[in-house]
């Protein structure tokens, strides 16, 4: 049953790669600890090569002037892991969670989906390298061989069944202890003894390793001695603990120096939104709503001194999408556009965005279709109209189940909605025309005189609303709402007005709470 | 890419300009290389450089030979129409015309809302996506749904909150992106109830620009305005006029108000433009009616 291993080697250095992807070429050292004591974490070959290693203090790193310091993120290596993950689950449904820089795959059944075994470790490396990851992949016949490949060998590596002590002998012993693993202090430093001790012994590799003899290995080392030794013949067999591994698709950047201006905002918020969606991408998922969580920058000043009110606040806005979208421009734009309406207010120091899952939409066009608008481009353009004349003044229409005026409201519009229910009314419509009302908004003020209790003229600001009532209908009495606060009743009439440029129809309300006259519309 | 290339009239002694169509083109030698002389070979004409020689008029009449006569130019292929939710109206125009402008113009109440309404019914019937630009927020939800028009189909995008010159801004503005983004089988808008002085200031280029973008699109854009302000970019132009209105009444003459009932709207129409054919048309007029919701 072949196995294979992705191993992240220098993770720290590659998560903070994969948020700057732009140092690539650089020597970057990471750094943690608390300012005076920042020491060096971990670095790059390219810092290595400089004489850079970790443990020099951070003053002693900031020496060399071609070099690049970053503070350690466990927020970028948390979303570097997802994105380990991912590129595991892309591949195969049983995964195990190996620590921060590895997972392990079960390769069981899937060369009939992806070919060969070479050919699955090649398609698992651009798979990492399309999420950010700079990894190394082995397959072996057992989980821990590959492990070890992965380790030791940089790119992909695929050992033949039967071969892994042979091909896994060449490698160094400390490949048999991870890197940057946070395990128990203890079992570093048991690790650490036994590697002291093989040292002194002068043994160097696993072959080395493995062609001791196991019981006086057992009785100088212990059993731990001999699982190192099982692990470096390639023999040892353990069953992999898959692990489900969460839909959860975020992605956060802490900056050094707060943000203020959009068009840096929406720098970072391009990379974070590529990262999301070549994640989701690898999962076969598309998003339905994003949710963009910016900290920002509070001021102290001397009247507000409590630590609550010094704290950072939090700015949240939430794209809703039609349907399920993958598309990291779009996505982009959609959020300017928004911050553009809405702006945080208040210098950035923090964005963290998450994604919600979804299924991607399965539509299929029809040559006899009508035609629509393109989900993406639709939404966009509404985004683009929102700007300028208000979210809430652009939508497709509900109307309520009111005689109130006004009785509707706006929602969103999402083109297809309820496609069965128009059939059914399509089909029963009239084909006739409608007389239809055109509204005044608001409500056209108007003076009316009476005689002998009877509308007789009309009279407003508004030159062709106004003149003598040649003809009316009414009144049509109406009230509601009686039991809320907003309670309406009135009395509607239709009139036919003359005025200077000839007969024109009207509705006229008679407000009976208010008290006030209105042309509420003319019939055109 | 076209430059001018100024060259000398051997004739007159004057420069003159003619275009070259292609970036780098061979002369043609007419009459048998009579210009250049025998065994001269033919002159490249480069983009934006001056050439200077004895050319003569039979140059230009070469030029002037390759383009095609207007009599022999193949028609334009006809817009499809389609059906403008009136069957009167259908008869008088032949329906609306796809990937044009139409303008339906006249005073207030004259019908010019029905007509629009039943133009979204229409389109919202055929399953078609559509929306309504409107300058002054005029669109009454209850009359387009007893019109027929599937609201979950239309957009409506209202113009004008604060101010009409704003609201024509952004309706401008909307109608440009609506336009990019494609897809809708049918944009109206409606300006109204826009003041004309406001409604004319916008340029003729704008109209210009809409007509280029509805062009070979399935999109049918409508304008709903007082008076024509597109000019010669809309393919149609259906003027309206003031309608007369039939009531019900009881049996007793002297019925008092609340005995009556506005039941029909009578509405008279007029195809004063269309450039969908050839020949110019003549002036013919229509009358139909427009029943009331409660009419029954």
């Amino acid at each position: 049953m072949p196995f294979a291993c992705i191993f992240v080697p220098n993770f720290p250095v590659a998560a903070v790669l994969r948020a700057e992807p732009e140092l690539r070429a650089q020597g970057v050292a990471i750094f943690e600890g608390k300012p005076p004591q920042e020491k060096v974490f971990a670095v790059n070959e390219s810092a290595g090569r400089m004489g850079i290693a970790p443990g020099m203090t951070k003053a002693q790193a900031e020496l060399c002037s071609e070099l690049t310091l970053r503070p350690r993120s466990l927020l970028q290596e948390s979303g570097a892991h997802a994105a380990l993950l991912d590129c595991a689950q892309s591949f195969s449904p049983r995964v195990e969670d190996a620590g921060a820089d590895t997972a392990i795959l079960d390769l069981a059944g899937m060369e009939s989906l992806f070919g060969t075994l070479p050919e699955i470790a090649g398609a698992v490396l651009r798979r990492a390298a399309d999420l950010g990851l700079d990894a190394n992949v082995a397959v072996a016949s057992n989980a821990d061989a590959a492990v070890l490949a992965a380790r030791g060998f940089s790119g992909g590596t695929v050992i033949p069944p039967g071969k892994e002590g042979e091909v896994l002998g060449a490698l160094p012993v400390e490949v048999l202890v991870a890197e940057h693993e946070g395990g128990e202090r203890e079992d570093k430093k048991e690790s650490a003894r036994l590697l002291e001790t093989l040292d002194r012994w002068g043994i160097r590799n696993l072959r080395a390793l493995a062609a001791l003899p196991k019981v006086a290995l057992s009785e100088r080392l212990g059993q731990e001695g001999l699982r190192w030794q099982q692990l470096a013949e390639g023999a040892a067999a353990r069953t992999l603990v898959a692990v489900e591994a969460p839909m959860v698709f975020e992605e956060a950047v802490e900056l050094e120096h707060p943000i203020v201006l959009l068009e840096p905002l929406a720098f970072l918020l391009n990379r974070l939104l590529e990262q999301i969606c070549a994640r989701l991408a690898a999962r076969a998922l598309n998003t339905q709503e994003l949710r963009l969580t910016l900290e920002l920058e509070s001021f102290s000043s001397s009247c507000c001194t409590r630590p609550s009110e010094i704290a950072n606040r939090q700015f949240l806005r939430t794209i809703r999408l039609p349907l399920p979208m993958l598309d990291s421009k779009l996505f982009l734009k959609l959020l300017q556009l928004d911050l553009n309406s809405h702006p945080p207010g208040a210098p950035i120091v923090k964005i963290h965005l998450m994604a919600e899952p979804a299924r991607p939409r399965l539509a299929q066009g029809g040559l006899f279709q009508p035609p629509s608008p393109e989900p993406e481009k639709l939404e966009l353009t509404l985004a683009r109209i929102a700007g300028l004349v208000g979210e809430a003044r652009v939508g497709s229409l509900e109307l309520l189940d009111t005689h109130r005026a006004e009785g509707f409201r706006m929602k969103r519009f999402v083109p297809g909605a309820d496609a069965k229910a128009n059939r059914q009314r399509d089909s029963a419509r009239d084909k006739s025309a409608v007389a239809a009302l055109r509204l005044f908004r608001p409500p056209l003020r108007v003076t009316v005189s009476l005689e002998n209790g009877e509308l007789a003229r009309v009279i407003s600001k508004k030159k062709e609303v106004q003149g003598s009532v040649l003809w009316k209908a009414g009144p049509w009495r109406s009230s509601g709402d009686w039991w809320e606060r907003e309670a309406w009743a009135r009395d509607e009439w239709d009139i036919a007005l003359q005025n200077a440029e000839g007969i024109a129809l009207y509705r006229l309300v008679h407000d009976l709470l208010g008290g006030g006259w209105f042309v509420e519309g003319t019939y055109d | 890419m076209s430059s001018a290339v100024v060259s000398t009239s051997a004739a007159q002694g004057r420069p003159f300009a003619f275009e070259v169509e292609d970036e780098a083109e061979v002369c043609p030698q007419p009459g048998g290389g009579e210009l250049f002389g025998e065994g001269r070979p033919p002159q490249r004409v480069v983009p934006g450089a001056l050439v200077s020689g004895t050319f003569s008029g039979a140059f230009k009449d070469a030029r002037l030979a390759s383009v095609t006569p207007a009599s022999r130019l193949a028609a334009r292929a006809a817009p499809e129409m389609v059906g403008s939710g009136i069957a009167a109206m259908d008869a008088l125009t032949g329906g609306l015309p796809r990937g044009c402008l139409t303008e339906i113009c006249g005073p207030a109440s004259s019908g010019r809302t029905t007509l629009l309404l039943a133009a979204l019914a229409a389109a919202t019937g055929r399953g078609e996506c559509c929306v309504v630009v409107d300058a002054s927020d005029a669109l009454d939800p209850q009359s387009a749904a007893d019109a027929g028009v599937a609201l979950e189909r239309l957009l409506w995008v209202r113009c004008g909150e604060s101010s009409p010159q704003k609201g024509l801004e952004q309706m401008l503005r909307a109608t440009d992106l609506l336009l990019e983004s494609g897809g809708f089988g049918l944009i109206a808008l409606d300006f109204g109830d826009l003041p004309p002085q406001t409604a004319r200031h916008i340029p003729l280029t704008t109209w210009f620009r809409f007509r280029r973008a509805v062009e070979h699109t399935p999109t049918v854009l409508l304008a709903v305005e007082g008076q024509s302000i597109a000019g010669s970019c809309s393919s149609l132009l259906i003027k309206l006029g003031r309608q007369k209105h039939r009531v019900k009444e009881f049996a007793n003459p002297v019925a008092p108000a609340h005995a009556q009932l506005l039941t029909e709207v009578e509405i008279t129409a007029e195809l004063v433009q269309s450039r969908l054919e050839r020949k110019p048309v003549g002036s013919a007029e229509i009358t139909f009616a427009s029943r009331t919701a409660w009419a029954g």
